[in-house]
């Protein structure tokens, strides 16, 4: 089924988009990299579970775990590395992780690495078991967004993101919610990055490429930063528009970057991030609706 | 042969220097990272190629070339980016990657996919000892690049504009305030850096005969890994950075060998830096 295969692709665009939204849109760091862990979970799990033979369940987690260290250390060079300058790190950092997986052997250089599929229970994957998998992590994600939008650590980010000096002077450990959220955020994308891979059944060091991060993040900026419902909104409408936009397919990237544009120019809090211009109809009406039932 | 690889090294430098200051002029005023200059290198060097094609001038094909990506970039910065001078700094950041891929996706169009050669006739001739090899187009990088940034430098420290143009990099409202037409500094701002960029790509395009719609791809990543390690925003601190990158790519290609491509190179070296000192090799304060 043509279907399925997009609702997966699309899927695990949507968790990607969720999670880039915990270090850019909660904590406030820029990050054009992100496409980078996506790529250290899919080759993880890759790796484990073809040279070393291990289970897709032992090395799912695992390709979350490795991602979310590495991510670690990105959080850590992000206390002093900042800003304009850790964006172009983040770029950096990239670059070097692609050009690692087309150089090393291990990680089948420029021949790509094919993935085995997983088994459950004796009895190999299909589609459909890879879209329960897909709606699992994507519930997964919104359950950690969720969490963090209402908690002492939510709180604690969207202070750093407004103000980093006065959330430090309230008593807020800065340092360590920054680190928090590059762990939860990359750890994210690395269990994305290996039901990607087994899905796939074969990678490539560019599937990973700065491009892919800027598709990422675009995601989430143009559904709206700093909400849940901007991520899942932008990754859906980016995700399926190659899809709609077919009978336009020689002008893909023109459309793209044409609509990037526009969209930034006209709309930079997101089409339906808080106070955009649809975002406040759908809300205006809502609160009309109550208001005409009350009376 | 060690000359050789440090001729080497400075013509590449020269050429990242010339690419990356655009970015760095506009960055210096606007605090935003234009990724979209890096389509200017690219739209000038088609431009120059037209203009070469119909003229046959070299000199022609600089001043055409720098003048009309120079032109389209006061367009971008009055119609996209001034506007967007108070939103987040991510906003405009990737406002600059859109037009990028729109920009390289439009010449593909207009011109076509392929490859299209450029063989300019250089007033230089190239030189050949048994140890040494230096061609014509490296000649003309290497003066060109020395002229454009001595120009700049004359601007930028002997004249009134040179004057407003830092007191405007400074503080943008205060220059304001104190009488320094600050529209016309960010256009003339874009316009030289826009300018240099075009210089760069039309530089390059001689130098490997070609040109093609993604040509400003590496250049894009490699133009912001420089402006960040010269401290981003300063024009000194871009032309050291450029020489270091551009020889660390010769020499550590050329002697040590290195196991990732030579492109990541530069990002390698940014990254080492970068946790010493953050604030890039230059830096403002």
């Amino acid at each position: 089924m043509y279907e399925i295969v997009v609702a997966i692709n699309v899927g695990i665009f949507v968790v990607l988009a969720m999670s880039i939204n915990i270090i850019t849109g909660y904590a406030g760091q820029p990050t054009l990299g992100h496409a980078a862990f996506f790529g250290i979970g899919a080759y993880t799990s890759a790796v484990l579970s073809g040279a070393f033979g291990l289970s897709f369940w032992v090395s799912f987690p695992l390709a979350g775990i490795i991602a979310g260290l590495v991510g670690m250390m990105l959080g850590l060079a992000s206390l002093r590395v900042q800003e304009d300058f850790l964006a172009i790190t983040t770029i950096g950092i990239n670059f070097v992780v692609v050009a690692i997986f087309q150089y090393v052997p291990l990680f089948g250089a420029s021949l790509g690495l094919s993935v085995p599929r997983p088994t459950f229970f004796g009895q190999d994957f299909g589609n459909v078991h890879f879209l329960v998998l897909v709606v699992g992590l994507i519930l997964f994600t919104y359950f950690v967004n969720r969490r963090l939008e209402n908690s002492w650590l939510g709180m604690a980010l969207g202070g750093i993101r407004n103000n980093e000096m006065a959330a430090a002077a309230l008593g807020i450990d800065v340092n360590k919610f920054k680190i928090i959220a590059f762990i939860l955020g990359t750890f994210l994308a690395g269990l994305a990055g290996s039901v990607y891979a087994h899905f796939m059944g074969f990678i490539m060091s560019n599937d990973f490429a700065f491009l892919t991060s800027v598709t990422i993040l675009s995601m989430a900026v143009i559904g709206g930063l700093g909400t849940i419902r901007g991520p899942i909104f932008g990754a859906l409408l980016l995700g399926l528009a190659p899809e709609v936009f077919r009978f336009v397919s020689d002008y893909r990237m023109l459309v793209y970057g044409g609509l990037l544009v526009l969209m930034m120019r006209f709309q930079s809090q997101g089409l339906v991030g808080d106070d955009s211009y649809l975002w406040n109809m759908i809300t205006r009406k809502k609160s009309w609706f109550s208001a005409s039932t009350k009376g | 042969m060690f000359l050789q690889q440090l001729i080497n090294g400075i013509v590449i430098g020269s050429v990242y220097a010339l690419t990356a200051m655009g970015a760095t002029l506009v960055y210096g005023i606007m605090r935003i990272l234009d990724i979209n200059n890096a389509g200017a290198y690219a739209l000038g060097a088609y431009v120059g190629l037209l203009t070469y094609n119909a003229t046959g001038s070299l000199l022609l094909t600089f001043i055409v070339g720098m003048l009309l990506t120079g032109l389209y970039g006061v367009l971008v910065q009055k119609l996209l980016y001034v506007p967007m001078l108070d939103k987040s700094p991510n906003v405009s950041l990737i406002a600059s990657i859109g037009l990028f891929i729109f920009l390289s996706d439009l010449i593909r169009m207009v011109a076509g996919p392929s490859i299209k050669g450029f063989h300019a006739e250089v007033p230089f001739s190239s030189i050949y000892t048994e140890s040494l090899n230096i061609n014509g187009a490296w000649i003309l990088i290497i003066v060109t690049t020395f002229l454009l940034l001595a120009v700049l430098w004359f601007l930028l420290n002997k004249t009134k504009i040179g004057l407003a143009w830092k007191a405007t990099a400074q503080d943008l409202e205060t220059a304001k305030a104190m009488g320094v037409n600050v529209n016309m500094m960010v256009a003339l701002n874009y316009l030289l850096g826009y300018g240099f960029a075009a210089a760069a790509g039309i530089m390059v395009g001689i130098l490997y005969s070609s040109v093609f719609p993604t040509m400003g791809d590496v250049p894009a990543y490699k133009m912001l890994a420089i402006i960040v390690l010269g401290g981003l925003g300063s024009p000194v601190g871009t032309v050291i950075a450029a020489m270091v990158i551009g020889l660390a790519e010769t020499l550590i290609g050329g002697y040590i060998g290195f196991f990732l491509p030579r492109d990541a190179i530069a990002f390698v070296v940014l990254i080492i830096i970068l946790l010493f000192r953050p604030q890039g090799l230059i830096s403002k304060n």
